[in-house]
């Protein structure tokens, strides 16, 4: 899994995605690929956890293996899964065709060609072109059993069917784990991991990115964008807008042909940015020129 | 782990050890590092190198950090340590055993000053009083004759009017109640004879087990589960007396197995929101009381009850109550901040619980009626409305709790409002 060669590889990888990164995101992913560690990312929504996966997986031309966490996941839809409607129309084939082998039956209905691959398993298997990239994604959305269930697998990289026997993986596939922590996650989880916390980028950055991710808006809007938009994170908001929703907005302005920042712009298209009633209604009035007028004045020296 | 043996070691031991001692200082500034995060890091900095002071920063930090509340403690660290470790050396030991002293002292506290009171059979003037009250733990002898009529009678007193001895075994009978709560349906499933939905994993195992002859599909229903108990408990002022029998009580629910509840949240509020959670999991009640106590520095002081709802709504909500939590809120509601803003709060606050309850121990009062301003802002916004002030009305809690259509009080003080 030495393909690449350093930090700043890394670096210059994930940037020909269109991913911008800093150094210690930079850092994190260059470790877990040498040292073959799943990466644990957590952070606010909207800061880019699982587009780094996706990234990763793009650079390093691999294949992208999602399993999507959600409340009563169990091992039957993350690991593997008998047909068994195809199984129960074979014994009943075999059957009426009359006499049928009982242990080459037994040994048929219990093959590959019955079995129903889940992401898990999937990321086990050998894949063309190396390794794929597993993104567990919002892990924090499972329960304890089934966090539980993952302690095993992202240690060992290895499955054990009843019938089949146990399955390892031949290379380790690249895990990212995201969680947007609406609840703490086990101490042991995370001991397995590399951890970084994603914060929101700063305004340099986070220009960086809009260029890369927006390219035909015009540097002047996106300069005015972001500089509202980390602005705005400075306010007492129930949920701050990720880097994806400054995004979105840039995209939504440039549908609306704006040139510029405006109040009555902004009160139009807030829906893009802010994602609650509460913080909307915050920025009725005037409250929404202040802003921009502070935001502008961040930008005057530059 | 064998894997991690042999060891390939930088050609400089000295950084090895370095890193070691670097372990030990994050430990002590009290981030949970094990030997193995150690062997990580010094391999994790083998493979990046030194190409910058940077990069060997997240290299670390990618190893040693795993909650964001701990990022800021490994830069502090990391910036003292790797300037002049002796620096460092020299800050803790003017540091440490000042602090170290402090929780000394607080940990023995609960279980010595019982074992003194124990000894000295009652003549314990001068053990030093602890930051939970002074009567708690303290044993009193109870003719075993008269306990059923003393347990009647301090069922319906109220707490505030007990005397000391009454209130310690009142919490007695705190510490064995428990709140029976109704389950929630898990999108889990578990093998069930009774269920109503074919089991076609297991129906496959069973006919297999019989060599292929199809039976009667086995069948299987959801799994149930427990919701989380989330109590913001008012220790101002006005509610000193209420909020410590209630914490009682909470200990009591978070540590009873069995009890239904998933997880046990608590917060106290007084002019600042404090999370007590961790505390409650300790086993000893008045450890656990004072070490709650210690946290929240604003006992019995004024109320912003807008202002902590807020904090709570906006720091905690999302990671307490994402599982269908039943709320316990606590408080006189004797509030002087705007009630509008207050209103805002409760309403997000019941929007985001799958029930809330309200304790107002002023309920106790005869013809009580919804007449402070933040009473009527937050009354329209709670589920229930139930008393809090002695253990009956707690009992009643207990059985009000399992029927989800509970309104207690609200209707009759909402019709009061409106007159």
């Amino acid at each position: 899994m030495s393909e690449v060669s350093s930090i700043d590889h890394v670096q210059e990888l994930l940037a020909g995605e269109g991913y911008v990164c800093g150094r210690d995101l930079a850092t994190v992913t260059f470790l877990a690929l040498r040292l073959g560690r799943p990466i644990f990312l957590e952070g606010e929504a909207g800061v880019g956890k699982t587009e780094i996966a996706k990234a990763i997986a793009s650079a390093l031309g691999r294949d992208l293996i999602r399993l999507q966490c959600y409340e009563g996941l169990d091992a039957a839809s993350a690991v593997y899964e008998w047909n068994f409607a195809a199984q129960m129309v074979a014994i009943r084939t075999a059957e009426a065709s009359g006499g049928a082998d009982r242990a080459a039956l037994q040994e048929e209905l219990f093959g590959p060609d019955y079995l129903v691959e889940r992401p898990l398993l999937q990321a086990m298997r050998p894949h063309n072109g190396g390794a794929p990239v597993l993104l567990i994604d919002e892990l924090d959305r499972t329960d304890e059993p089934f966090e539980a269930f993952l302690l095993e697998a992202l240690s060992d990289f290895q499955v054990t069917i009843p019938e089949i026997g146990t399955i390892k993986a031949p290379e380790p596939p690249i895990v990212i784990v995201t969680s947007n922590r609406t609840r703490e996650v086990h101490d042991a989880l995370k001991r397995r991991c590399l951890y970084h916390w994603v914060d929101y980028p700063d305004f340099a950055r986070e220009m960086e990115i809009l260029t890369s991710r927006a390219p035909e808006a015009a540097e002047a809007l996106s300069r005015e964008v972001v500089a509202f938009v980390q602005r705005l994170r400075t306010e007492d908001l129930f949920k701050k807008p990720g880097v994806a929703e400054t995004i979105d907005w840039a995209k939504c302005l440039l549908a609306l042909d704006v040139l510029t920042l405006s109040p009555e712009v902004i009160a139009d298209t807030l829906g893009a940015v802010l994602k609650y009633q509460d913080d909307i209604a915050k920025l009725q009035g005037s409250e929404a020129k202040r802003l921009l007028d502070e935001a502008r004045a961040t930008l005057e020296p530059a | 782990m064998p894997e991690y043996l042999p060891l390939e070691i930088p050609d400089d031991p000295k950084l090895t050890q370095n890193i070691t001692w670097f372990a030990r200082s994050l430990r002590k500034a009290g981030l949970p590092i094990g030997p193995g995060r150690v062997i990580d890091a010094i391999r994790a900095v083998e493979a990046a190198g030194f190409t910058s002071k940077q990069d060997f920063f997240w290299t670390l930090h990618a190893c040693f950090v795993s909650r964001p509340e701990h990022r800021t403690v490994f830069a502090q660290v990391f910036r003292l340590y790797w300037r002049d470790p002796r620096y460092l050396e020299h800050m803790m030991s003017m540091m440490l055993p000042a602090v170290r002293g402090v929780q000394e002292e607080r940990a023995g506290q609960a279980g010595e000053k019982r074992a003194a009171e124990a000894l000295l059979d009652g003549a314990n003037q001068d053990v030093p009083e602890g930051l939970s009250d002074e009567e708690e733990g303290t044993e009193i002898e109870i003719d075993a004759s008269m306990t059923i009529s003393t347990e009647e009678k301090l069922r319906t007193l109220d707490f505030e009017q007990m005397s000391t001895e009454e209130i310690a075994q009142a919490k007695r009978m705190l510490s064995r109640m428990a709140l029976p709560v109704q389950p929630i349906k898990s999108r889990r499933m578990k093998a069930d004879a009774l269920g109503w939905r074919p089991d076609w994993r297991a129906t496959m195992r069973n006919s297999m087990r019989q060599g292929g002859e199809l039976q009667m599909p086995a069948k299987k229903s959801r799994r149930i589960r427990w919701p989380n108990l989330v109590v913001i408990c008012d220790i101002s002022g006005s509610m000193s007396q209420y909020s410590r029998m209630v914490l009682h009580f909470l200990h009591a629910v978070a540590n009873t197995k069995g009890a239904g509840w998933a997880k046990v949240h608590g917060f106290t509020f007084g002019t600042r929101l404090t999370n007590i959670t961790r505390h409650l999991a300790t086993k000893d009640v008045d450890a656990a009381l004072a070490a709650a106590g210690a946290e929240a520095q604003d006992w019995e002081g004024g109320t912003r009850i807008g202002e902590c709802l807020h904090s709570f709504n906006r720091d905690w909500s999302r990671r307490v109550m994402g599982q269908g939590a039943v709320v316990l809120l606590i408080s006189d509601g004797l509030d002087r901040g705007d009630p509008e803003a207050l209103a805002i709060e409760m309403q997000r606050l019941q929007l985001s619980s799958k029930r809330l309850i309200w304790l107002n121990p002023l309920l106790r009062w005869e013809g009580f009626a919804a007449k402070a301003q933040g009473i009527k802002a937050m009354l329209p916004y709670v589920h229930s409305f139930r008393a809090g002030h002695s253990i009956a009305t707690l009992e009643e809690l207990a059985e009000a709790i399992s029927r989800p259509d509970d309104l207690g009080e609200k209707a009759r003080l909402m019709a009061g409002m409106d007159a």
